[in-house]
Parts: structure tokens; sequence; C-alpha cells
């Protein structure tokens, strides 16, 4: 997968989870709890999705890898490959 | 299955605050003698928690240790914080402020918002703490109902959550600001105004029964409920935070609760800076190896917080805690939702020590029921009743109560007469009525007393929705769902979940004209989270027909729920209209 795709799916289950935002307006370095309001259980069904939709298992301990759009795109990349 | 009890030794027995003689010879009238009083007479919480420290010498003690976003460190003492305190007063009352005005905050975990709360009391003025990640709609209607006269919040809570309504609320008359950017129309930069603010403040000669607190609590029907707090409530804190939460002067003490919600004040602010101890106060949210450091470094001795967090920790495995030293920890305490058996084993596995869960609402204004650390636990119990707390489990029949006996299912009723008792429902003086029958106070939560005396919830008796600790109430969240244009009507139900216990779920009927889809789904749930906000949001929608109505016209969410979990249904005799 590109840096391209996997963006684009991050942003397709972020919205998924959390339909009040809108995808044009997640910034690259905005923090999905601080900035974004996602809450605790919010964050829990992102990493449920993204495991669903990447295969990608995510670890309770490496969550602040995926805190932003940017950190999220170059942990995945590492993980997928 | 039934879990093993967990026995304590001797020596934490006779270490712990709450000995059996202590309990035995406990009454509310000695239990003030925890607390100095004003100079002139008379109680203020402010005043027990910050002056009095300083007068007997401990103003140089660590009374907030904060931790920000980013890791740094902030060191805040008893002088200072009362110095904050005293200007935030100051500048309250330099904006024409007086005694019994209405303070709103609306703030993350800052420093500035346990000055602003603490300010509020020592001036004498009303605090109301709301959770920062409310949605506008639950901001607008507390500030609604409580008709607040101030809100302290900051830059980006205001221009997201409050600017578009502000207009609105005629008794509104300061806006502060916590921001070092550009203030908003109307608005006074709060950090400026403290500075410029002399750092003394006459506390206000408050007495028992002065009105301190209002926190709001959700209702099955209706609009949210502001359970009002006196200042005579500190006897409450101070005794259940030395019996409950076994603070001790100079413990390193902390509540991970946020104080938007009556937790996060009551044993995030009040009891441990009566009791003296030094708060750990930590900005961030949950973060596995962010909690498990704080745990370390910091040195915590007593720890209090919530089942949601620690089924995470749990999720996680034994083996991320593995790095880290406890040693420090003394005491570990629960709230919130019943805390499953299978936590506080964990617990002690992990930290050498159980978690003890405990029992309280938002009208009881401190701890009622708890696992303290002399009693042996009997895991997934909340415990038995504090000194000075007489509960029971009644039914109530006709107007008539009678006790239950033991293991018999009932509600869980306590005797008024503590000293956090709330005084009232803002307004609402049936609703409070409502709530005492037969010379108990009944709190709407269904448990069972077993024979030794130790309490164990069952349910909640009405339609409330318990998740991630937090109670919502599902009228709140219908009312938010029908104003989307394609909802006939909605029936909001708490669904089971693994780790924030229930999980919010919203059943809606269509108007004529549009169709299930998931766009619509994915619609519906985000107009939900803009006006309320995360916390209190659907997470799932799910289309029908038609609900299921009694002749009334009164949407059977119960019904609902034990479908969705193959339930018996109970009595139906009132079902007019069906589920489709």
């Amino acid at each position: 997968m590109t840096d391209a795709d996997i963006r684009k799916a991050f942003l397709e289950e972020l919205t998924q989870v959390a339909p009040d935002i809108e995808p044009d307006d997640v910034g690259d370095d905005d923090h999905l709890q601080d900035d974004l309001e996602l809450d605790s259980m919010d964050f829990l069904n992102l990493v449920t999705a993204l495991h669903q939709r990447l295969g990608v298992d995510i670890p309770e301990s490496e969550y602040p890898k995926i805190a932003t759009l940017a950190l999220a795109v170059v942990y995945l990349k590492g993980r997928i490959s | 299955m039934t879990w093993p009890t967990i026995p304590k030794d001797n020596a934490t027995r006779s270490a712990a605050n709450l000995t059996d003689a202590v309990r035995a010879q406990f009454n509310w009238e000695d239990a003030r003698d925890m607390l100095d009083g004003l100079p002139n007479g008379g109680l203020n919480i402010a005043h027990e928690a910050l002056d009095r420290h300083v007068t007997a010498g401990h103003g140089d003690q660590v009374a907030i240790r904060w931790i920000s976003k980013d890791g740094d460190r902030q060191d805040l003492t008893y002088a200072g914080l009362c110095a904050d305190a005293a200007r935030f007063a100051n500048v309250l009352s330099e904006h024409g402020l007086k005694p019994g005005a209405r303070v709103y905050s609306l703030l993350g975990r800052v420093p500035e918002l346990y000055a602003a709360a603490l300010g509020t009391l020592k001036a004498g003025m009303t605090f109301t703490p709301l959770f920062a990640a409310f949605g506008p709609e639950p901001i607008k209607s507390r500030m609604e109902i409580g008709e607040g006269n101030v809100l302290v919040t900051t830059e980006s809570l205001y221009r997201k959550k409050v600017a578009g309504w502000r207009n609105d609320i005629g008794s509104l008359k300061l806006v502060l600001i916590l921001s070092d950017g550009p203030m908003p129309e109307n608005c006074v930069a709060l950090r400026p105004a403290m500075d410029a603010a002399e750092d003394r403040f006459e506390t206000a000669q408050t007495k028992d029964d002065d009105i301190a607190l209002i926190h709001f609590t959700s209702g099955t029907t209706g609009k949210p409920k502001g359970a009002v707090h006196v200042h005579g409530a500190v006897v409450a804190h101070a005794a259940t935070g030395r019996f409950a939460l076994d603070l001790k002067p100079g413990d390193i003490y902390w509540c991970t609760a946020d104080p938007g919600w009556v937790t996060g004040t009551s044993y995030g602010i009040i009891a441990p800076l009566v009791n003296r101890v030094t708060m750990i106060v930590d900005e961030a949210e949950f973060d596995l190896d962010r909690w498990y450091g704080i745990l370390q470094d910091e040195a915590v001795q007593v720890w209090y917080t919530a089942p949601t967090a620690i089924r995470m920790l749990m999720r996680a495995g034994k083996d991320a805690a593995k790095p880290y030293d406890f040693s420090n920890l003394r005491f570990l305490a629960s709230v919130g939702e019943p805390l499953n058996p299978e936590g506080v084993v964990w617990s002690r596995d992990v930290f050498g020590k159980p978690f003890h869960d405990n029992w309280w609402q938002t009208e009881t204004g401190g701890i009622m029921i708890a696992n303290t650390p002399e009693m042996d636990i009997q895991p997934g119990s909340m415990g038995k009743p504090l000194p000075g707390i007489e509960a029971g489990i009644v039914n109530t029949e006709n107007g008539a109560v009678r006790e239950c006996k033991p293991g018999e299912i009932g509600e869980l009723a306590l005797r008024p007469g503590w000293p956090s008792m709330m005084r009232a429902y803002l307004n609402e003086q049936a609703r409070y009525d409502k709530c005492f029958v037969g010379g108990w106070y009944l709190s709407g939560d269904l448990a069972m007393r077993d024979k030794d005396g130790y309490f164990w919830f069952v349910g909640r008796a009405d339609d409330l929705i318990k998740s991630s600790g937090h109670l919502i109430g599902p009228f709140e969240v219908e009312s938010a769902l029908i104003e989307h244009d394609a909802i006939a009507e909605a029936a909001v139900i708490g669904l089971p979940d693994e780790t924030a216990g229930e999980v919010v779920t919203a059943y809606v009927a269509l108007n004529p004209g549009f169709e299930p889809s998931e766009a619509l789904e994915r619609d519906i749930r985000g107009l939900a989270r803009k006006r309320l906000g995360a916390a209190v949001a659907p997470r799932e929608i799910i289309f029908r027909k038609q609900l299921p109505k009694t002749r009334s016209g009164k949407i059977m969410r119960r019904l609902l729920k034990a479908r969705e979990l193959g339930l018996p249904e109970g009595d139906i005799s009132t079902l007019e209209a069906d589920e489709k």
C-alpha cells in the first residue's frame, strides 16, 4: 500500500467512527483526542476498525503511535510491510 | 462463579484510618472536629481545603503536582493555590459578582480549574463544573437551567461550543477565557486578570446550609437535574476521604476522574485538599504507559480510578505492567460503575493490592458504601455502608416502603441526613420530593444485601445509561436525535460492553421519504456527536419501521433492551403499537 492508500483508509475508518469529522478538516498533526475530540471508546473502535481493514493488530502500548494522521501513516506503513 | 474473599491481615487493618473502634464510635457531630471552621464561625469548603493548612504552617507542601499533556511538571503549593484561589475570587468580585452568583467551568484538567473552583467557593459563589467533552447542547442546557452568571473556559472550547449561543443566556454576565492568543469579543482574559488581582481575599462567611456546588445529573425524562450541594458537605468530604480512601496528610494521591463530573470535584478537588494530601493531576487522557509511568514515577500511594480505565489496563495484559514498580501504592479504589470481580483479582496480581469498589452518586455528594482498607473484600461487591450512613434495600408498593430480606433484590436506599446529601434539584421541587419516600432516599439503583451485610449492585431501576462511568439520560440523547430531518422517533438504551460497561445505542424510526442506509446512519451519528459530544452521543443507530409504544404513546425502552439481550419481556400489557 502507498502512503496515499493508508491515509485514505485511516481517514475513512476515522470518519466512520466519528462521522462528525470531515476528512478534509483533519490536519496531519491534529491529535485524535485533543483536537478531534475522540474519546477513549472511539479510539478503541478505531483500533478495531483498522485491524479489520488493514490486518494490523495495534497493541495498547503503541496507541500513541497513531495519535495523529501523520504518525499513523508512518506507523501503519511499517506494520503492513 | 463465586470468587474467593480477599482477606486483610492485621497489619493492614490496624494501619487503616477506619478501624473497628473508630467505626463503632463515629458520629457526624464529632466528624466536624476534622475541620477548623471559619474564624468567626461558619463553614467554607475553600477555607478547609486551603487556608487553614497555610495558617497551620503547611503552605510549602505541594497541593497539586500538575502534569501537562507534554509531560512537563508544575508544582502548586498550598500557599500558591490559596493565593490563586484568592486572585480568582478577586477577579469575580471586581466584575461586580456577589455571593450566590453561579460560576461554571468548562475546562480540561489545568491548574486554573482548581483555582476557579476554590476561588468561587471562597467568594461564597456557586461552582458548577461541566465536562469539556460535552457538545454545545448539554453545555447550553446546563447553563440555562442553572442560570449561570460566569463561564470560565478556553478560547478553543468557547469558539467551538459556546460562541454560537452565548447571547441566548441572559444571565451570563462574564466569560473568562484561558488563552495566550486573541480574545473573542466580550470575553475577559483570565490569566492577566488573575495576575493583576490581589492574592488575598477574605473568605465569605458561609454557613453549613449555604449553596456551594451544583452538579448536573441526567434524568430518564425531562431535562438534566441540577443537584444542589452546600458548604456543610465538606464534613462528609473530610470523613469519607479519610475513611473510604484512607487519605493521610502528605500522601501522594491520584484521582483520575475529570472535575467535570462529581467524582472529580468531591474526590479530585475537595476531599484530598481537605485531608492535606498532594494530588497528582494529569492533563492527558488515558494512556497505558503514561498511567503506569505516573504511578511509578510520582510514587502514588492512594489511587482512585474507574472500571473502564481498569478494564483498558487489563486488555493490555499483565506483561505490560511488568516493567513498572508499584511498591508505593497503599490503597486502590474504584467508582463509577460496579467493578467486575475479575478486575479486583487482576489488580491484586498486578499491583500487589486489590481495588476497593465503592458506591455513591451525584445526589449523595460523597461515598456512601465502600470496601474500606480494614474490610475483607468480596470481589464484585460495593462493600458496606460507611460509618454515619444507614443503607437499606427496599421495595415500594403503593407508597409504602418495605425493607427487603438478605439476598432479596430491591432499590438501594439511604436514611437522609448525612452532610453531603443534595438539598434540592434546582427549581424542581417535585422531582426532588419523589426521591424521598417513607423516610428513605431512593437511589434508583437496584441492589442486594447479603447475609454478611455486603451490598451488591444489580442494575438501574430506570432507563438511565452508565457508559464509561458517566450517567447518560436517554431523553437528552433522543431530543437531539429527533432534530434530524430523517427521524420521526427515537429510543435510546444502553447495551452491555466489555470495556465501557454500556454503550449508548439508538433505535430510530424514519419520517416518510427517508430510507435506512449506511450514509444516513453516519449522518445521524455525526449530527448527534456534534451536538452532544462523543461521550453522550450514540455509538450505533438501529433503524426500525416503528418503535414499541404504550397506549399513552410512551416508547418502551425497556422492551427494546430486553429483546436485544434476549431477556424476558416482562409486563407488556400496556403495549399498544409493537416494534416493526
